[in-house]
């Protein structure tokens, strides 16, 4: 039960500057990631709000009381830590309860929670174990329990899947999901894994050098990315850039990505993209919308050929690497289409996914 | 270059050049033990020695025979010091000093290894250096300065440390504390910090950190720092030499020097059969608590 909010919020260490002026408003119940290359800020602003690291400037809010001062044991936030940091010498029953006993809860109420806790996570026969007689996946399930247990007002979580094998790490990323739809607490989770933003936020926050580039839903982001960074940090194969110029052609408008290829721009867009005529830009398409050229259910689709450099099967799709004017570019196509080395093969680019890009201050236009 | 091949392949002819793993691996143990025994033999020599006299009579220990052969064996010497007041006094003092000097020096080691680990507050690392330099000054050039700053505490006081057995507690913390400190400052900041701050978002407060986290986690190098500050106070010989005179203040080392020496007239039975018995509290400790000892002293090696 609780919002977070952040102001303006700075963390220097030393000179150099970690976070710069962030402002961010977590809902109540509300799951958000922040994600970005590491170095970003993202698990510096995690420990501002944990209360771990002192803040330069700016404050941070819980339910509009400014904690900016508040120790981190008055904050009641429980946090999950990327290395699990599981007392070694304390049993699973006594991880999970340690803060509950360090606030004199009544035995009752602490095994009662306790209990509960377990049995969402499915650990109640590890109970009595130490931390070292765990894998890892249990170990993370005890660290997320021990989160639980307090019942706090925010969940925080830094990177907590990342020590953990790919198959686990998919796992239990359901795992949080599922158990964040269970007991619906504010939670802010860190992690350098775009697919786990994806997969888990209810709001996704990019940050790159320390600034945030873009907040908004998953599929927003994805669709609608406000930057050429976003663009090429969310998704996987990531968006092929390629670059181009804007054309005047009668009414409407081209987009040339080399002397053989150029595209009409959708109707819709050209009052937007007719600035920026002559200018330097970037062409972003994502690989799945570089497909065999059939008619795909879009309208405004143009095919070109290609001259098909390496076949990636994926088995529900194959990927297909190609050139356009010296970029490598990537195509996502059927595996039946007939993809094959070395042959050329009609592509068909769905030109109402496009993003044009402004090179000189990296937005998307 | 030929030359050199030639000559290595005479002077090892059954040695392939490139040995396998188990073969140089075998000849690295071989050497290993061949040290191993030639140190233990070394250092298992004195108290050998020591154990046949204090199994001897006097006359025995002066007649010209075989010192390493024990012809008539006897108790006597455990007997007469066993149930020697003084002896059992100087073991009972040295008990007490050593007793409280450890706990004394994990008091003020603990929480400042953990001060100087984990709360980075102004120079506290080079307040850790500091701690360090302060071991490095031997006792020899302190305990002249020492006795005189008793003495002069003493005539402004009227309170006297001097020929005290508790005067040692003050001062054998000088060599246990910095040590102390040091080895845990080096445990200590081999625990992940992750851990206090799991702790520290648990609720916990520096002191419940520090008493329900720190200390149990870093047990085995609490031990061993234990262990250390007990064996140096249990052995140190040069400060209750200088701080102590009178026989009933006297702790073991010193005791049996001046009690069982007099004038030139050495009581070598009972001198060997005292040391013996006085090495063996230190012995039995190391026994026990070995395995701890040398996780704590190879902490931070590794990741403990």
């Amino acid at each position: 039960m609780a919002q977070v909010t952040l102001r303006k919020v700075v963390k220097y260490y030393d000179e150099v500057e970690a976070v710069s002026a962030i402002d961010l408003d977590i809902a109540d119940k509300e799951f958000v990631v922040l994600v970005g290359p590491s170095g970003c800020g993202k698990s510096t602003t995690l420990r501002m709000i944990a209360g771990l690291e002192e803040i330069t400037g700016g404050e941070i809010a819980v339910d509009g009381e400014v904690v900016n001062d508040v120790p981190p044991k008055d904050r009641d936030m429980a946090m999950v830590f990327q290395n699990y940091a599981l007392y070694p010498h304390m049993t699973v029953y006594q991880n999970m309860s340690f803060g509950l006993r360090l606030k004199k809860y009544p035995k009752a109420e602490i095994d009662k929670r306790v209990q509960e806790a377990a049995r969402i996570l499915d650990i109640k026969e590890l109970l009595d174990r130490k931390p070292r007689q765990l894998s890892g996946g249990q170990r993370q399930r005890v660290a997320m329990g021990r989160a639980i247990v307090r019942n706090p007002k925010v969940f925080l979580f830094d990177e907590p899947l990342s020590n953990l094998d790919a198959k686990l790490r998919v796992q239990m990323r359901t795992e949080i999901k599922r158990v964040h739809q269970k007991v619906r607490t504010t939670t802010v989770y860190v992690t350098h894994d775009q697919v786990e933003a994806m997969t888990l936020a209810d709001r996704v926050v990019v940050m790159n050098r320390g600034r945030i580039e873009q907040i908004g839903a998953p599929n927003f982001l994805y669709h609608s990315p406000a930057t050429r960074f976003v663009a090429g940090f969310i998704g996987s194969p990531a968006m092929n850039f390629i670059p181009c110029r804007l054309e005047q052609a009668g009414e409407g408008l081209n987009v040339r990505l080399s002397d053989t290829i150029a595209f009409a721009v959708p109707t819709e867009r050209v009052q937007r993209y007719r600035p920026y005529i002559g200018k330097e830009l970037t062409f972003g398409i994502r690989p799945e919308h570089l497909t065999e050229a059939k008619t795909n259910g879009s309208k405004n689709y143009a095919t070109f050929d290609a001259a098909i450099e390496v076949v990636e099967p994926m088995g529900m799709e194959t990927m297909v690497f190609f050139t356009i004017d010296r970029t490598e570019v990537c195509g996502r196509v059927d595996p039946n289409a007939g993809a094959r080395v070395n042959a050329t093969m009609m592509i068909a680019a769905s030109l109402d996914n496009m993003h044009l890009i402004d090179n000189s201050s990296g937005r998307v236009l | 270059m030929t030359a050199a091949n030639v000559a290595i392949d005479h002077g090892a002819p059954t040695r392939p050049r490139y040995g396998s793993m188990s073969r140089d691996r075998r000849w690295a143990l071989r050497w290993s033990y061949f040290f191993l025994v030639l140190f233990a033999i070394f250092f298992l020599m004195p108290p050998i020695y020591m154990l046949i006299t204090s199994l001897k009579t006097s006359a025995e220990i002066s007649a010209a025979t075989n010192p390493w052969w024990v012809f008539n064996p006897t108790l006597s010497n455990y007997v007469e010091l066993l149930t020697s007041n003084q002896y059992l006094l100087f073991f009972r003092n040295s008990a007490m000093v050593s007793i409280f000097v450890v706990t004394i020096t994990m008091m003020i080691s603990i929480p400042a290894a953990f001060a100087l680990a984990r709360m980075k507050f102004w120079g506290s690392a080079t307040l850790a250096t500091g701690v360090f330099l302060t071991y490095l000054i031997p006792d020899t050039l302190l305990f002249i300065p020492l006795f005189k700053m008793f003495a002069v505490f003493d005539e402004w006081t009227g309170i006297q440390l001097l020929n005290k057995w508790y005067v040692l507690l003050i001062v054998y913390p000088t060599l246990t504390v910095p040590f102390c400190t040091w080895i845990m400052i080096g445990y200590f900041a081999s625990i992940p910090k992750e851990l206090d701050e799991a702790a520290l978002m648990d609720g916990a407060n520096y002191r419940q950190i520090l008493f329900r986290v720190f200390i149990p986690v870093a047990l085995p190098g609490i031990i061993a720092a234990t262990i250390f500050a007990f064996t140096v106070s249990w052995a140190q010989f040069l400060y209750p030499l200088a701080l102590t005179t009178s026989q009933d203040q006297l702790v073991l080392p010193v005791g049996i020097i001046t009690s069982l020496i007099k004038g030139d007239v050495f009581n070598w039975g009972q001198i060997m059969t005292g040391a013996l018995l006085g090495a063996a509290p230190p012995l039995i400790i190391y026994a026990f608590l070995m395995d701890y000892y040398i996780a704590g002293l190879t902490a931070g090696a590794t990741k403990g």
